[in-house]
């Protein structure tokens, strides 16, 4: 293997730190010399994403890679940086945009996220991470990795679901004879942070709670200890850090478009829980304006059962569980000239895509068999050539057919359903907020 | 004074060790032994644990009286590593990866331990076995069963040497005279053997090329004490054998070298990093060691040189392919899990222990050795100009002479193709899965810092072999062995391979190998250390060197064929 070796560095004497000016997206700054780039970035009201980077760990850890920016023209961590003169930083290129993306995408394609179903969101610094940079997909296919959910120690609810080994607790969290709590155990794709139950239950309940801030995702939990505020009232849920400002500006009050003839919409929902058509019709007064200029063809809105016609646009909501969902999507495909997937499950998969690490058999037979609801007796696993067969796992549409574009949220908001399709079927220029952007 | 060093995690120099104790005396570490050495080293019990899992060496349930480890490397599996798998489960009745009921034998596959030119191979109880066919693997289980000792039964490892430069010209395989090149020091002082060294622009052997001289230039200049010298005998690297025949054939040479560079950086400790597929030099080179201290040569006032104090410890790695990278190994000797550090300090300024430490190849330490022996005239005669010198290249895969090629600089592929007689040679991976693959398109560029930069293997492979399967081979091997503390690296190499498997099944697209492109890249791009930055070269190198093999591959749409049968093939079971 090629190590990297040292490339000779001049030695600094010993001195008090001087002031020095970077540059850092062509803005020129004052900082102190050897401080941390992602914190003068900070301070200078610039924001470079970050996960592991915490302010009071030096050396910083250097896991995450979230942080990856052009530094005096090559790519490199921002939080591994001491700013020096001169320094030129580049945080907004394509380039890096695109790289600190995938690393995020990443992070979610490897875990298994269910922002919907997360303690933490809205808190979540991943969460936040992926609003900021307009994740709307993961470009990589989800691994659906089996992990455990650890209820032994004491105090803590170990998610490994949720951890993306940002190693900030290994560090930081230790007992007050300075054992460590957490460890990273194993190594390559099996990486997985441990934790010491016997050392876990010696922290106080302050220090589990401490333990549970510090974690960027939902991986730490600390039992009995329910969010102080509810969804929609998050430190996240409403405000960008970066693009507040932006966003501001760039709210453009649509009109519709004189119509040239009615568009045709069609609407499903497959392995959803038409939470995303609640959303749909949440349009409110915007419906009225919309039949106007459109007509719907099979929709449970309309309860039209069968295809007509063809149509202009196909929204899908939920990802596909059984044939009959398989079936269905293929037809719209066909009928359909546009297809988008609408909110998680059709994006991925979203909730009902937690079986994806349960092997089906295990599936059915908790539901059916061993469930204490089941009526005694009855102890069967529904099966008839009437009913829709079930999958091994649950598919996201995209896995089965071609999608043109995809909306997240869960559901997506109202306005960015409405502002989507009205851009897609009339070309109508649109932006969405940070507000109205969600995954939960 | 407690060593505080870079990650604020205390270092345990002699962890490592301890758990090998506890590993050979009762065939796996057992929960009172993590007991025991959390009360010793004073840690919590999940730091050791994250240490053991880290090293595949090292168990947490009981292995039987045998363990075998047989190498599944791509060499391997081409020489017949299915067959001999299977003949191992079939003759011990024991199943891979899991515990023999009876006790007496477990097996386990690993990534490769140093004998490509001897595949398959397997070490049982760390004993080489080498050229395995289901026959031998019978006699061989026949034989353990009726008692017969391991260390009775196990393969003499040839060396192989192939080739040497004509004439007197050879660097490293010549006549080796223990004594000849450190007793060379008493007339030099250290400033000038750091020059006879850059003088002859010795660089790294273990592939990044940074001039030794300049290294231990820099690391002179520092003004803490104590230094280290560590010689990085971790040869992970699939393919590579090189220092292994080093090690073998001369154990004298690496060890002068240490104490050489010892000399000229002003340190007094060295310590011999071997890994533990190596473990079977393990006792020739600790004897060697005695020697020169019996000879004088090391301990107090080494080489009779007033005032030069040099002792050689060798430390004996426990199975990760990582801590091949210099501060993955640090972090390794300290007791630590061998994760990379990241590049704040260099190991010259803060190595081991926080101490300046230089970090050497086998191959790197030898030459130096040799150039002292030598003088700088010798070496800088051989090879080009702007490489001088002679390189080991371990040659393995379809030819009729797999083996250590001792090449000048500066030597045609096609030419060393030719010498190992290589059958129809098609794909060539040049330095390991992290280094790059050629066709022969490229058999005209000469094998140097310049062209074709080489860490010291070479495989080849025949037209009749599937490169897919080549490079889902190296796509497990990283998979596995990525440390895993970096997202691009732990994520990425997982997703690669699952993409790999997606082509494998005939269901990649096009756009399945631009994607293959793009997030190599973005891998080699955010990665923390080599073994990230490198991981997807070969890949995305295969895709421009290969394109006919690939243009098949793609199955234009065949992943919207979903299949449906398949997917509720499960389900059906349920049907009654």
């Amino acid at each position: 293997m090629k190590s990297s070796k040292a490339k000779p560095k001049k030695k600094q004497p010993a001195k008090a730190k001087s002031e020095v000016t970077i540059k850092i997206d062509g803005k020129e700054i004052k900082a102190k010399e050897g401080q941390n780039l992602v914190q003068v970035a900070r301070e200078n009201d610039i924001f470079i994403p970050s996960l592991c980077y915490y302010e009071h760990i030096d050396p910083p850890l250097g896991t995450c890679r979230v942080c990856m920016c052009e530094v005096n023209g090559k790519p490199a961590p921002a939080c591994m940086q001491k700013v020096k003169d001169n320094m030129e930083v580049r945080v907004n290129t394509p380039e890096m945009e695109d790289t600190r993306k995938a690393i995020v995408e990443m992070m979610f394609a490897e875990g298994n996220h269910f922002c919907p179903a997360c303690e933490k969101s809205g808190n979540c610094d991943l969460q936040h991470m992926g609003y900021e940079m307009g994740v709307s997909i993961s470009r990589f296919p989800h691994l659906f990795k089996d992990r455990l959910i650890d209820f032994q120690p004491k105090r803590m609810i170990i998610e490994h679901n949720r951890c993306v080994k940002c190693h900030r607790c290994v560090e930081e969290v230790r007992t007050k004879d300075g054992k460590r709590v957490f460890s990273l155990c194993n190594r390559g794709n099996e990486t997985v942070v441990g934790i010491d139950y016997e050392q876990e239950a010696k922290l106080t309940r302050e220090e589990a709670l401490a333990a549970m801030k510090l974690c960027p995702t939902g991986a730490i939990l600390v039992r009995g200890q329910s969010m102080a505020r509810p969804f929609g009232d998050r430190p996240f849920d409403k405000k960008s850090v970066q693009k507040e400002e932006a966003a501001k500006k760039s709210v453009v009050e649509s009109t519709v478009k004189e119509a040239t003839g009615k568009k045709v919409i069609a609407t499903i929902s497959l392995a959803g829980c038409f939470g995303c058509h609640m959303s749909m019709l949440d349009i409110d007064l915007g419906l009225i304006d919309l039949l106007e200029v459109v007509e719907f063809n099979k929709s449970p809105i309309n309860d039209i059962k069968k295809f007509t016609r063809q149509c202009d646009i196909g929204l899908i909501e939920g990802g596909c569980c059984n044939s009959e969902n398989v079936e269905t999507l293929r037809e719209f495909r066909k009928k359909c000239d546009i297809l988008v997937a609408v909110g998680e499950c059709s994006i991925w998969g979203g909730l009902p895509a937690m079986r994806n690490m349960i092997p089906l058999e295990e599936c059915l037979e908790e539901a059916y068999l061993n469930s204490i609801t089941t009526v005694p007796g009855e102890h069967i696993v529904p099966y008839h050539e009437d009913l829709p067969k079930i999958l091994d796992k649950v598919y996201a549409c995209n896995e089965i057919v071609k999608i043109d574009y995809f909306i997240p949220g869960c559901p997506p908001s109202p306005e960015h359903i409405w502002k989507a399709v009205k851009n897609l079927l009339w070309g109508e220029h649109y932006s969405i907020l940070y507000s109205e952007f969600k995954y939960d | 004074m407690e060593a505080e060093t870079l990650s604020k995690q205390r270092a345990h120099p002699e962890l490592l060790n301890c758990l090998w104790e506890y590993q050979n005396q009762h065939g796996y570490i057992r929960d009172e032994d993590i007991e025991q050495c959390s009360r010793r080293f004073g840690v919590s019990r999940i730091e050791l644990e994250g240490v053991i899992s880290f090293y595949h060496f090292f168990h947490r349930r009981p292995t039987g009286q045998f363990t075998i480890y047989l190498n599944n490397s791509i060499v391997s599996e081409f020489k017949g590593f299915q067959r001999v798998r299977e003949a191992f489960e079939r003759e011990t009745g024991s199943r891979f990866g899991e515990i023999d009921p009876s006790g007496v034998f477990s097996l386990f596959e690993t990534s490769c331990i140093g004998l490509s030119d001897h595949e398959p191979a397997a070490l049982i109880n760390f004993h080489p076995f080498t050229n395995l066919n289901t026959l031998k693997v019978r006699q061989i289980i026949a034989s353990l069963k009726q008692g017969v000792p391991v260390e009775e039964l196990c393969d003499e490892v040839e060396d192989n040497i192939r080739y040497i430069p004509p004439g007197k010209r050879a660097v490293f395989f010549r006549e080796y005279f223990p004594g000849n090149a450190i007793t060379k020091l008493a007339g030099m002082n250290p400033e000038e053997v750091i020059e006879e060294i850059n003088r002859s622009k010795l660089s790294g052997r273990g592939g990044a090329f940074f001039p030794t001289g300049l290294k231990w230039g820099l690391c002179r200049q520092q003004t803490a004490r104590p230094k280290y010298i560590v010689c990085n005998a971790d040869e992970g690297e699939p393919g590579t054998f090189k220092d292994r025949v080093l090690m073998n054939s001369m154990p004298g040479l690496a060890l002068e070298g240490m104490a050489i560079a010892g000399y000229a950086v002003g340190a007094s400790e060295g310590v011999f990093y071997l890994r533990a597929e190596y473990r079977w030099m393990k006792d020739k080179l600790e004897k060697e060691i005695q020697r020169l201290y019996r000879m004088g040569l090391l301990g107090k006032n080494a080489a009779g040189i007033e005032g030069f104090d040099f002792d050689i410890r060798l430390q004996l790695g426990a199975g990760s392919y990582v801590v091949g990278e210099e501060t993955a190994m640090l972090n390794s000797m300290e007791g630590k899990r061998g994760e990379a550090r990241v590049k704040q300090y260099y190991p010259i300024e803060r190595g081991f222990l926080g101490k300046p430490t230089v970090v050497n190849n086998v191959e790197t330490l030898c030459a130096a050795a040799r150039i002292i022996e030598l003088g700088a005239d010798h070496f800088l005669s051989t090879g080009t100009a702007a490489s001088p010198g002679t390189k080991l290249i371990s040659v393995s895969g379809d030819c009729h002479l797999p083996g250590v090629y001792e090449i000048e600089y500066g030597m045609k592929v096609e030419e060393l193709l030719k010498l190992c007689q290589a059958d129809e040679p098609y794909y060539i991976q040049v330095s390991g899965p992290s280094g790059e693959c050629i066709s022969m398109a490229d058999k005209e560029r000469a094998i140097s810092k310049d062209d074709l930069s080489c860490g010291g293997a070479l495989m080849v492979f025949s037209k009749q072999r599937n490169i897919l399967q080549i490079l889902l081979n190296f796509a497990n091997f990283f998979k596995e062995e990525s440390c895993g503390i970096c997202t691009p690296c732990r994520a990425g190499n997982f997703i690669l391979q699952r993409k790999l498997e997606k082509v494998k099944l005939g269901l990649a697209q096009n756009s399945d190998f631009e994607d293959i492109r793009q997030w190599g890249r973005i891998m080699q791009t955010a990665s923390r250390c080599g073994l990230g930055k490198t991981a997807s070269n070969t890949l995305i190198k295969a895709l421009d060197t290969f394109p006919e093999f690939f243009e098949v591959q793609s199955g234009n749409g065949l992943t919207r064929k979903f299949d449906l049968t398949k997917a509720t093939e499960e389900y059906e079971k349920f049907k009654s």
